[in-house]
Order: structure tokens, then sequence, then C-alpha cells
């Protein structure tokens, strides 16, 4: 418990020095979504740093807490690249470090249509005992959980992830529909999985003033992801799947708040996942790469 | 150790992606050809586009409300007074300034992905009409000396 907390102070310890060592920051918009993606990417030269946490019940084992530090950056208006640095804490066992990935978002489309899609390209080098729960894909399940830390760290996956996301903006709503392909790179089948999301911010207009609270700044919603199997046996059964409200608060200050309880949807699923987040974006980040590598012009 | 090794490579790699997109920062000529031919997307917004009207011009919270929109989403890229930077163009251009507002409300819908611009259909659409109010209210008040002379090619 006290690795856990080292670790993921750790992790906040670096959010916050990225926040202050690299002004200014840029005033976020962000979705409320954990696991469901929209169509919107990253401003480009902008980097978003996000912390997220997952903590989870599990039925016959124990329960555990899944950390991760996200660095998402607009590299063009149609291209946002994402690095993932995750770890997970299985209370009463211990705290490990369970992989990278590196996450690319595609606008193929000019322009905004009624229903917008991107796609997602994900490599994924980490360890059986990854515990973050980013998406629900295959026969992924509970009772997976099981395995102590010091079993699971020893497998290792390289994985890449398709995804294609279908999004639509409709009268201050976000709908979302994201479908999920991944391969093993060692000899698996596919696996497959979906995520659906539904947010609208409290208020649409803006208000007149600076404030904390207004309703304008809270976005809610929900969201619905679990596995659809693999190339073998594709369906529903042996399955996991969540139902989750989401919430997310964008603060004047700049930083994003986020929050969701999610509950599992039948016996496979783990019962409770609570998560919350933390994350701000820092405009200009690619300008000051440069200044990095070459001096200020 | 793999681990290890892997972590520090695609943190590299995604530093190199950083850096050579930052890099691709051309000099000012290009950038007022640049700027025309964001402008030039104005003129590409289909008819029931332009003819759109701006439902809270006369709305009094529009003008502050659109003031820190633009200051919080915008001002990044086209300046703190609007007056265009190396990343956007001047607002206050007159190509701005004479379009009409719905040519600007779809122009912000939709973005000019390719040009850098990127698709602000994330602000509900009252919210985009409020920061359109601030824009075209930049139209009645010159800018500063400082901001006009670095505008100008």
């Amino acid at each position: 418990m006290a690795l856990s907390l080292r670790f993921a102070l750790f992790q906040l310890f670096l959010l916050f020095a990225f926040v202050f060592l690299l002004p200014p920051p840029a005033h976020a918009q962000e979705n409320p979504y954990f696991v469901a993606y929209d169509h919107y990417l990253e401003e480009p030269g902008n980097l978003e740093i996000e912390y997220f946490s997952t903590f989870g019940t599990q039925r016959g084992g124990n329960d555990f807490h899944a950390f991760w530090t996200e660095f998402e950056y607009g590299a063009t208006a149609w291209w946002t690249t994402e690095l993932y640095v995750d770890a997970q804490t299985t209370f009463n066992d211990s705290t490990i470090f369970t992989g990278v990935k590196w996450e690319n978002r595609f606008r193929p489309l000019k322009q905004e249509h009624f229903i917008n899609p991107v796609l997602y390209v994900e490599y994924e080098h980490k360890s059986a005992a990854d515990k973050t729960l980013k998406e629900g894909e295959g026969h992924d399940v509970e009772s997976d959980f099981l395995a102590p830390n010091a079993v699971a760290r020893k497998d290792h996956i390289n994985e890449i992830e398709l995804k294609l996301i279908l999004s639509s903006t409709f009268k201050g709503w976000n709908f979302t529909e994201n479908t999920l392909a991944a391969k093993d790179l060692s000899n698996s089948p596919w696996e497959f999985g979906y995520a659906l999301g539904a947010s609208r911010p409290l208020a649409l207009k803006a208000s007149a003033t600076r404030c904390s609270f207004c309703r304008q700044n809270f976005i809610v919603g929900a969201e619905m992801y679990g596995g659809l199997g693999d190339r073998h046996s594709f369906g529903l059964h042996n399955t996991s799947h969540y139902l989750a409200p989401v919430l997310a608060w964008n603060l004047p200050s700049d930083w994003t708040i986020r929050l969701s309880a999610g509950f599992g949807l039948n016996d496979q699923s783990h019962r409770f996942l609570l998560r919350w987040g933390l994350s701000r974006e820092i405009s200009g980040f690619g300008s000051m790469v440069t200044r990095l590598f070459r001096g200020r012009q | 150790m793999k681990r290890y090794i892997a972590t520090i490579v695609i943190t590299t790699v995604f530093l190199m992606v950083c850096e050579s997109h930052a890099q691709q920062a051309k000099p000012p000529a290009f950038k007022y050809q640049k700027d025309a031919l964001v402008y030039a997307e104005l003129a590409k917004a289909p008819e029931k586009a332009r003819a759109k009207r701006n439902p809270l011009e006369s709305d009094p919270d529009s003008l502050p409300a659109g003031k820190y929109l633009f200051k919080d989403h915008c001002a990044e890229c086209h300046g703190d007074n609007a007056e265009g930077t190396k990343k956007g163009p001047s607002l206050r251009a007159d190509e701005v300034q004479n379009a009409p507002s719905g040519s600007i409300f779809w122009i912000l819908t939709n973005g000019v992905v390719r040009r850098g611009m990127p698709v602000w259909s994330k602000l509900p659409e009252p919210q985009r009409w409020q920061l359109i109010t601030y824009v075209k209210s930049l139209g009645r008040v010159p800018a500063k000396p400082e901001a006009s002379q670095s505008a100008n090619p």
C-alpha cells in the first residue's frame, strides 16, 4: 500500500512538475470519458498531461488500484499521438509497473459530418498484470485478475490495438461508438470489444464571468464498454461489461477533473470500478522541444 | 530490463515526433501565404451556412462570454488581441471582419484541419456564436500599435 502511494505520488509529482515547468497552459474543454473516445483530437502543438486512477473490487481475491499517466500531443490538427505509462497495486500483494502504450489517432475527413470517423492505432507492451481496464476486449473477465502479481508480471504481452471511433455532436450532446480489434503479436486470435458514450455540458452558453462552478464547466454523461469475444468465439459469451456514469469538471484554472463510478453488468465483470483523473493542457510544447534541441531563435 | 528499454525507445520516438512537428515552422513569407489560404476557406462555406444569423448578436452576455472563450481557446494561435501569430492568422483582417457570421461559424465548426485549424464543434453552438460576437466586435476596435505592426507582412 505504501509503495502504491509512492508510485501514485511519483506520477502526480511528474504531472505537477511538467505543468509548472512548461507554461503557458491552455484552457481545456475535455470530454468526461475514461474508456470511450470522441472524435476531437488534441490541438496542434499542445501537450496534455493526464493522471488517472482506477480502484476495482475483486471477488475471490484482493482489490486493486491501477494508475497511469498519459502524455497526449497534438502533432497536427488531424493526428494526435499519446504515450501511456501504467502501474498497479494489488492490495495485500505488491505494486508493480505494468507497461507502456503508444497510441495514435487519425482524423481522415477534412470536415465535420453527422458521423465523424477517427482511426485509432495503438501498440501495447505490457504484462498480464495490467489492471487499468482502459478497454474491454475479447474474453477478459474478472477471474483473470486473480493471479498474484509475481506470477502475472512474468507474462509479457505485445499487442496491436485498432479502433474505429464514430462520433457525433448534436444539440450539445456527444454520442460516440468505438469498435475495437486487438491482436496479441504472439499466436493469439484477434479479440474484439466495444465502447459507447453519451455526454453533454450542463449549460450550452458560456457565462459572462469567470467561475469555477458555472454549469458550462461540468460535462456529464455515461459510458458502456465490454468485450465481444474473439475470432473463434465472437459474441457476449464469457465476456465482461460495464456501465459508468461519468463527469468532467473543466476548471477556469486550466485543470480538468474527471470522475466515474462503473458497475459490472454481469457475473464476469468486476462489481465496482471507481475512476478519477486529473489533467492539464500545455500549449506550445512542440516549440519548447525545438528550443531544447536548437536553442532560442 | 526489456520493458525499461521499450519505455526509453517509445519516449524517444514520442519526443522525436513532437520535435519533427515543431520544426515545421516556416519563414514569414510562407506564413502570409498560409494565412491567405485559411482566409480563402471562408469563401468555401455553403450558401446555407453563410446565410445563418448570429442568434446571440444582441445578447448582452455574449460579448464578455465570447471574450473569455477567445482567451481560453483561440488566443493561443491567433494572439491575445487576435492580431495573428506564427500559428494562426489575424482575425482583425478584412477577410474575417467582412465575412458573414455564418461563414465564420462554419469555419469554427469544421476547422481547416489540413492547415492546422482544429475542429471546434466540441464547443456547443451557443458558445461558438458567442465567440463570433466577440470576433466581430474586434473590427470596431483598433488593435494595439505593436500588435498591428506584427500582423502586417
